[in-house]
Formats: C-alpha cells, structure tokens, sequence
C-alpha cells in the first residue's frame, strides 16, 4: 500500500505488486493491457509450489480471463484511475471530455467511448477511465434525458400491441417509448438498460 | 478502518461446537486403539528446511537467554515427535496448532490445527487404512475410499508419467490444458510444474463423494519419507483428498540419519539458489535419529479443512473462531 502511493507522485515509476498484494480491484499489467484483478486464489500443496489464480479484467477489451502466478513474483501495476468527465463535443473522429476542475482535457477514440457514444449529450457529466492520462472507457450517466428527433406522431404506430413505439434521439439512439411521445419532447433513459424512464421537463 | 463487527467471530456457535465434538471423538478413537496423546514444543531452535515451507520467527530474552535466543514456531511438531519415537514413547498422537508463513487463502489460515500421529509397526498402506476409519467415524455416513498412485492419476488424468516427463512435456501439457499463463511461467525442475497439473487439473477431481488416497509421489517429493528404490524410485508417502482439498499428508518414515542429513543439507541449498533464507537443521532430530527411530508410518491431518468436510463450509475463515484478519 506504501508503494502505491508513494509511486503515485512519480509519474515516471510505476508501482511493482507482489502477489501478495493482489486483492480485488487491483489495477495490474497484463501483456502490455491495463487490468483489474476481479478475484484473486490462493492455491498451495502442503509441501509444494505456490500459486495465485487470478481472475482478471481486461479493462481495454472488457474481457475476463483467468491468469496463474507463480505466488511471490512481482508485476507491474497499471497506471488507471476513475474520474467524472463533462462530455464537450465529437469532432468526427474524437470525443473531447473536460475536467471540471482542472479544466483539463483528454480525447477518446471509438474504441473507449464504444456502445457509449449514443448516449453522449454535450454538458453530460461521464465516468471516464483513464489509462496513463488517456481514456480507455467511458460510462455515460446512469440517466441522461435526451430529446426526441423523430418517431411516428399518431397514435396508430401501435401495431404489435406491445404498447410502444420507436423514437430516435437527438444523439442517433432508438429506444422504444409510449405512444403518447411526441417529436420535440425530451425523455429520460436509463442508460444501463437502454429503456424509457418517463418525460422529461426541458430546462 | 477496523468494521465494527470484525470482533465477532468468523465461525458460526454451532461450528465452534462441531469442532469440539470432533475433538473429543478424535481423542476417544486414539484412546481406545491404545496410542498415546502427547504434548512437544511449540518453539524450536531449529526450522524446517523443505523450500516450500516457511516458518516464522519469535524470540525469547530472559534467564537462560540473556542475549535473546531467536526461536521458529513449528510448522509441524514431526521433529520433536520422532525424537519421542526414538526414546521409546511407542505409538504417539498430537492435536496443535502450527504456523506457516505466506499461507492465506479460503483453505489456508497461517496458523491452524494440525493433527499428527505415529504408528510404530504399521506401514504408510496400513495408516491409510486407519486414516480412513478415524474419519468414518466422524462423518454421519461412512465414505467410500479409493486408492490412486501419482504416477495412476497423471496417466489417466493428462496422459503423461510424472516420474519420466520432462519440464518441455510438462509445460507444454499444461498450456495445452488451458491452464492460462502456462506459457510465461518459468520453473527449473519438474516439481512446480507438477504442482501445477496436480493443483490445477488433477485435484479438484479428486475425493468426489469419498476419499482418494494418492500415494508413491516423485522422489524429488519425498520430504521426509523413505524412497523406494525401483526401476523408478518412488517416495512412499501419501495424501487424502476429499472434496477436491489436500487433508493429510503421511509418510513411510525415513530413519537414517545420514540420508535426513542429505535431505536438509540439500533442501537449504535449493532454498539458497531461490534466494530463501537459510535455516538451521534439527540437530536433535539427527541425534535421535543416529540413536535408532523405529520402523514406523506418520501422518499429519488439517484439521480445519477436515471440519469444514464435516460442516460443509468452503471457507477456512468459516470453521476458525478468529482468522488471521480477526487475530
């Protein structure tokens, strides 16, 4: 824990984690990949070599994977950290986030803002992860209210009887929402699940 | 930082209850096949040598010791137990704790209760037949037992002879196997790979609804039991798995002095090519042993993994009153 910190304000050193210190949470190196180590297992013959079968994951793929160590050995701990991120604007190729504090900015490229990208409103307040001052995931709030750009005006888009309709969002998202949603109103979306919440009042 | 609740015990009352029940049925089993409980030091000046075990330290200062006198806690009491042997105590049984350093997981704890004993006369095939009957007499129903060779179990389990493969063989069969980060792992001899197949691949499959015995290991795995030599020697030691856990480890004791003299001497320099402290070896046990260890089968049995067989707990921190995180 001493080391962490310690390296924490070297930016140059990076902190080296003995298994030992592996525990859920852990952000760790992995092939070249920045890793969070998810469950970590002691495995010891009474009279033999230790190990530690850690399952990790890999935070730029988001896969999970299973990884054994030989217990003592050392690995290079990865430089990654959390932080809230007001989303500015997509140039085209980029998604440009500022530190409301700092005023920082940082640019993420398709692959970190991903599935996220058709939540992102300007002004949003986001959770960006960033990996050596760079963003390799970005997690819109959990409810964003964006309004509606387009859907079947009438009534009569009730078809299936399933009580719903799509409507496009101002940032290209479908989602189905109630008949009675109009072109121009603004709705709350649970971004986890990608369903409609409730109308919105527009500020 | 400490919760609030971590006063408590990690234990449940009716496991603390358990434990003591199978306390007492343990010590009736001994009583009435007539072997002895007896009592040794916890502290020794001496440490065990095997690499794979650490002991930890203490010291004691005061009369006697007026320099400090540095002490390891014992990591087995087999040493001062053989050296009971050797003056002629007869058949002998132990209840302990022990410790053992850098073990912490949900089936270690680094201190735990270790049960131990010693049977002039019989030889290891025979102990584990009286292993077997001390633990079907604690459970509700007796569990059928299986007997298995290390060598059986590597053949019908990865198709490979563990006393003939090499370390490529061993490293390739267990990328092969999907054991992940294999392929970056870098051992000199064939025993941590062995480790690995065995932990990994081959235990989780064993004692499934009974006992396996698993017994004839590798002569480089002797630790302290005698080696038989054949075309391929084979250490006479064995283990009890049950539920996929390593309960007890016992051997066909080995009682020449100048062979346990060649077992530390080379265990402290395997320790000081991996860069292990060096340990001072059991002068008392070589004395005894030069005096004459009887023929003789031991076997030491964990006895929080074997409580929590008997209360189906999956965690040791379960069956202990306070783990090392409440200690």
């Amino acid at each position: 824990m001493m080391c962490a910190a310690i390296d924490m304000l070297d930016e140059d050193v990076m902190a080296s984690y003995s298994t030992n210190e592996f525990k859920g949470g852990l952000k760790i190196m992995l092939d070249g990949d920045p890793c969070s180590i998810i469950e970590n297992e002691f495995v010891k013959p009474g009279k033999g070599q230790a190990f530690n079968r850690v399952k990790i994951r890999n935070l730029k793929t988001g896969r999970v994977l299973e990884k054994t160590f030989k217990s003592g050995e050392s690995v290079e701990g990865a430089d990654v950290h959390e932080t809230e991120m007001q989303y500015l604007y997509n140039d085209g190729e980029f998604w440009h986030f500022m530190d409301p504090q700092s005023y920082e900015q940082v640019s993420a490229d398709e692959a970190a803002v991903a599935e996220s990208a058709k939540w992102l409103k300007e002004q949003d307040i986001c959770l960006v992860t960033l990996w050596n001052g760079a963003p390799i995931i970005v997690e819109p709030p959990k409810f964003v209210i964006l309004s509606v750009t387009d859907t079947d005006p009438g009534l009569k888009g009730d078809t299936s009887g399933s009580g719903g309709k799509p409507a496009t969002l101002e940032t290209g998202a479908v989602v189905r929402v109630p008949l009675f949603v109009q072109i121009g109103e603004a709705i709350k979306v649970d971004t986890r699940s990608g369903e409609y919440v409730s109308r919105a009042k527009e500020d | 930082m400490t919760a609030s609740n971590e006063w408590q015990p990690s234990a449940a009352a009716e496991t603390i209850r358990a434990r003591a029940e199978m306390l007492e049925r343990i010590r009736q089993f001994f009583k009435e096949i007539g072997v002895l409980e007896v009592e040794t030091p916890v502290c020794s000046r001496y440490a065990a040598t095997d690499p794979a075990i650490e002991s930890i330290g203490t010291r004691y200062t005061g009369p006697g010791a007026a320099q400090g006198l540095d002490l390891y806690l014992h990591t087995s009491p087999e040493f001062p137990m053989k050296r009971l042997l050797a003056a002629g105590s007869g058949p002998i049984y132990q209840i302990c704790k022990v410790f053992r350093d850098g073990e912490y997981g949900p089936r270690h704890n680094p201190e735990f209760s270790l049960l131990e004993w010693y049977r002039p006369g019989l030889d290891y095939q025979q102990l584990m037949d009286e292993v077997a009957q001390l633990i079907n007499g604690l459970t509700m129903q007796p569990m059928p037992v299986e007997r298995v060779s290390y060598a059986q179990l590597f053949e019908t389990y990865l198709d490979l002879n563990p006393h003939l493969a090499t370390i490529d063989q061993l490293q390739r069969c267990a990328v092969a196997e999907g054991v992940s980060g294999a392929e970056q792992l870098i051992f000199e001899h064939q025993d941590p790979w062995l480790d690995l197949l065995m932990s990994h691949l081959i235990e989780p499959r064993l004692g499934q609804g009974g006992m396996t015995f698993v017994y004839d290991y590798p002569a480089s795995q002797a630790s302290l039991a005698r080696i038989r030599e054949e075309t391929t020697p084979v250490a006479e030691r064995f283990e009890l798995y049950i539920q996929g856990t390593e309960i007890a480890n016992g051997f066909q004791e080995l009682t020449s002095a100048e062979q346990q003299h060649r077992r530390f001497t080379h265990d402290n320099l395997r320790r000081r090519q991996s860069g292990q402290s060096q340990v001072p070896m059991d002068e008392h046990l070589l004395a005894a042993l030069a005096h004459g260890l009887p023929e003789c089968a031991g076997v030491a049995l964990g006895l929080d993994r074997l409580l929590m067989v008997l209360t189906g707990a999956s965690d040791i921190r379960r069956v202990v009153t306070f783990d090392i995180s409440r200690a």
